[in-house]
Formats: C-alpha cells, structure tokens, sequence
C-alpha cells in the first residue's frame, strides 16, 4: 500500500489516508472559503503545492532559505520559568522569538487599567534588560464591560427580549469605556518603554468590540506615531452583535480578513493579524487551504504586514494544548509559502 | 503561546528569522514602528547593516556583523560577551544603525541625563 500517507486532523489526532483524499479536502477547502468569503480559490499550482506539503511523510517541513518571516510572539513566556522577565529572556535567546510580547494572566485591557502601575513596571525593566523589540498585549474584551461584570446593561440579555435599541444603545457605551481604558493603558506602557501595544481577539464580542478597538487605536496613533500596533482578530469575520456599526463608512459587521484590514491600517495599525478558525472534525490539509484562500486576499491587498495567528485551533494548527510539530511545520510553510504573509 | 516546543519552537524552526540568532529583531522593529511588508522591511535592514537579504537569516554571517556592529548577540555557556553591548546597551546602537527612534532607549536617555530625544532621518520621535 505505497499511497498510504499520516495525516492530521483538526482535532490533533493521526490518521491514514491516501494521495487522493487529501486531494479532495484540500480542493474542497478552497472551495468552502471561496461561498463563504466571496474571495478568489487558490489556483493549481498552489493546490500542488499543498498536496505536495501534505502527502509527505516527513516528520517536519519548513520553508525555503530566503523565505523566512518575522513571528510575533504575542503571550510569550509559558509561566513556568518563576518570573515573567525571565520568560522574556528564555523566548529571546532560547526560541528565537523575533518579537515578544509582555502580557497579563487577566488579558483584558479593562483588568490592567487597575494594575497599569504594577504592569508599566515590569515593561521598564523588561525594556532594561532585552534586545528584541517587546509590545505590551491584552483584549479589548468588550463583554466585561456588561453585566454582572460591569456597569452597562447586558446587551445578549436584552437582545432575546426584543429590546434591540436598548442592546445597540449598551454596546455603544460599553465601548466608549473600553477605548478609554485601551488609551489609559496605552500612555502607561510608552511612558514606560513599550515599542508597541498590541490589541488581541479584537472583535470578540463582535462589532461593537472592534469599533471600540479601532477608534482607540486612531487615537494613540495620533498620540503616538511610531509605536507599534498589531490587531488580531478573534475570529474569521466580525460578527453583527450591534449589526449596524460603521468605521469610515464600511460596515463593521460581516467583515472578512481583506476588509478587517483595511480598516485596521486606516486606523493606524502597523501589524494586523488575521484569525480563520479550525473546524476539528477535518483535515488539517482542508482546514490550511481554507485559511489560505480567506487571507491570500488579505495578504495581496493590504498595506502593511499580515501576522496570521496560529496558535491552538486557529489559522489550520489542530485544535489541541500540544500541537504536534508535523502538523504546525506544515502549517507554517503552506501559510507562508502560498499567502506570501509577511509573519505569524 | 501554549506548549513550547509544539509552537513557538515549531514555527521558529520551520519559518522563523532566528530572532537576534540572526536579524529578525531587526526587521521586526521595522514591521512594528514603521509599518514596512517583509520584503520591504528585509531590504532597509540588509541596506543599513550592508549585508544581502539572504544573511539576515544566516546566524553565522549576523553573528559576526551584530559583533562589529555591537547590535547585541546570543549568549550561551562559553559566549557571555559580558565586555560586548548587549539588551539596552545594544538597542542605542541598533536605534543608531537603523535610523530609528526606539522607544526604550529614548527614555532611557532622557531619564539617565544623555542629551536630547534621537531625531530619524527615517522619520520623527519614539513613541
């Protein structure tokens, strides 16, 4: 049985399969982003190449000499090291990070508002002691801003009642609060040294949540003009929650990467970070050539670089804690090698 | 970032620029504070340092450049380079070779009594 080939699915585990199967999905995945994004399929060559990355049975892969890119890192440190300085120090020198990313077990822009002091400090030290450049991370996490975790009324409680002015009214105040707690934090971690901010899962809560991020980036932008920002999404498109939301007259809601773009580089973004999510019931080939033909797009239009994310269950790496290293490898190449993205 | 070997190890090794193993901070810094594409980012820091875009990923041609440079190097057991620039000492002199602003080492200066904020031919102050 020659074309017996290990694969991976979604969820992680090892299967068998054949040349032909992973053909399908791989033809298949594309096929699914192009009716759900409206975007282009991926051409043959690039369907070869995928069959090609797949179909091996190496134990790992990665892209040509020449065709390396910058990772960022975001939640560098793994807490296990006794502080999170030395995490900085072991992702720099042992790991090879590019960038790191300081960042807080409560990741939540709201949450470090209260430990900005605390939070700052670390920074400057951190700042002391590294090389690489490091940007500060958390969420905009624009539901902790609702009840019973905030003061603004819940606006997934008031939605099924029918109340939906009240539901928008709530989410638009709700963000009000969260762009000024993004800002508060942000002039913190300047003052203390940060070379960048970075706005994590933006869009979580849906369109509200990523207008809420977008007009506090427009303003520390202007504040600030050569501190870094990166927005990484929370998911492949932005969910309606408001459903009427505009940013510079584009509708929030429904946006897909090649849009979500666009208005994080008008915002003054300098890194976005698109998120396509795992389906874990297929392949980890059909699961890649899906997020490769949402954010090819993404990649070939936009003005500045495309971090993808691929942590656990996002960007085609299996949906597990230990992700295996033949999957991720595969992963990494097939992203960079077929999106030309600028890192992950 | 989760299980190290399965991720950040995982996407070093098969599409990383090596971090300051090689010139991945360096380019990274101009991705973050400049907005720069890779390709972009790789020909500003290959012109500035005088090297291809292929030795940006080539530790031991970066090794030594980042050593003539003083642009900070990797430090294992037998290699501390304790006499060499390294972490803030080392960002004044890649904030110098690159052109650019950084943050930390502004107000390090500013802070320490050094003199006035860095002005970029590359374009305005940190921050």
């Amino acid at each position: 049985m020659d074309d017996r080939i290990l694969t991976r699915m979604g969820d992680g585990s090892l299967v068998e399969t054949t040349r032909a199967q992973l053909r399908a999905d791989i033809e298949d995945g594309t096929q699914q982003a192009v009716r759900r994004a409206k975007v282009p399929p991926l051409e043959q060559g690039e369907l070869d190449h995928l069959e090609d990355i797949f179909c091996s049975n190496a134990r790992f892969t990665g892209v040509d000499l020449g065709d390396e890119v910058i990772l960022s890192y975001d939640g560098s440190g793994n807490a296990d090291l006794g502080s999170r300085m030395t995490e900085m120090l072991a992702y720099q020198t042992h790991q090879g990070a590019d960038m790191l990313e300081l960042w807080h077990i409560d990741y939540s822009y709201k949450a470090i508002k209260t430990i900005l002091s605390f939070e700052a400090h670390e920074m400057k030290m951190s700042q002391l002691n590294l090389t690489v450049p490091m940007q500060y991370g958390a969420m905009p996490d624009l539901g902790r801003y609702s009840k019973p975790d905030g003061p603004i009324p819940n606006w997934s409680e008031l939605m099924p009642l029918g109340r939906i002015e009240e539901a928008r009214a709530a989410q638009l105040e709700a963000g009000e609060m969260a762009t000024h707690d993004m800002l508060f934090v942000a002039d913190g971690m300047v003052e203390a040294g940060t070379d960048g901010l970075d706005f994590d899962t933006a869009g979580a809560a849906g369109d509200g949540d990523f207008l809420a991020t977008l007009n506090a980036v427009e303003k520390i932008r202007a504040k600030h003009p050569h501190v870094g920002i990166e927005i990484g999404m929370a998911s492949e498109f932005v969910l309606g929650m408001h459903g009427e939301l505009e940013y510079r007259g584009e509708r929030l809601a429904g946006m897909w990467p090649h849009q979500q773009v666009k208005a994080v580089a008008a915002a003054g973004g300098t890194i976005f970070g698109p998120a396509v999510n795992v389906n874990t019931r297929k392949s980890v080939a059909w699961n890649v050539s899906r997020a490769c033909t949402l954010v090819k797009r993404c990649c070939e239009e936009s003005t500045i670089p495309v971090h993808m994310n691929v942590g656990m269950g996002v960007g085609g790496v299996p949906m597990t804690a230990y992700p295996p290293v033949d999957a991720v490898s595969r992963v990494s190449k097939a992203l960079v090698d077929v999106t030309r993205m600028d890192g992950l | 970032m989760g299980d190290p070997v399965g991720m950040s190890l995982a996407h070093t090794l098969a599409s990383g620029m090596g971090g300051m193993r090689a010139a991945g901070d360096l380019v990274a810094r101009m991705q973050m504070t400049r907005g720069m594409r890779l390709s972009e980012a790789k020909e500003y820091v290959a012109g500035r340092l005088g090297v291809s875009t292929l030795d940006l990923v080539d530790p031991v041609v970066m090794h030594d450049v980042r050593a003539e440079l003083g642009l900070g190097r990797i430090t294992v057991q037998e290699l501390t380079y304790a006499d060499q620039p390294y972490a803030i000492e080392a960002k004044f002199r890649i904030s110098e070779v690159l052109d650019i602003p950084i943050n930390s080492v502004e107000r390090f200066a500013a802070r320490a009594g050094l003199g006035a904020p860095r002005v970029s031919a590359a374009g305005g102050a940190a921050g």
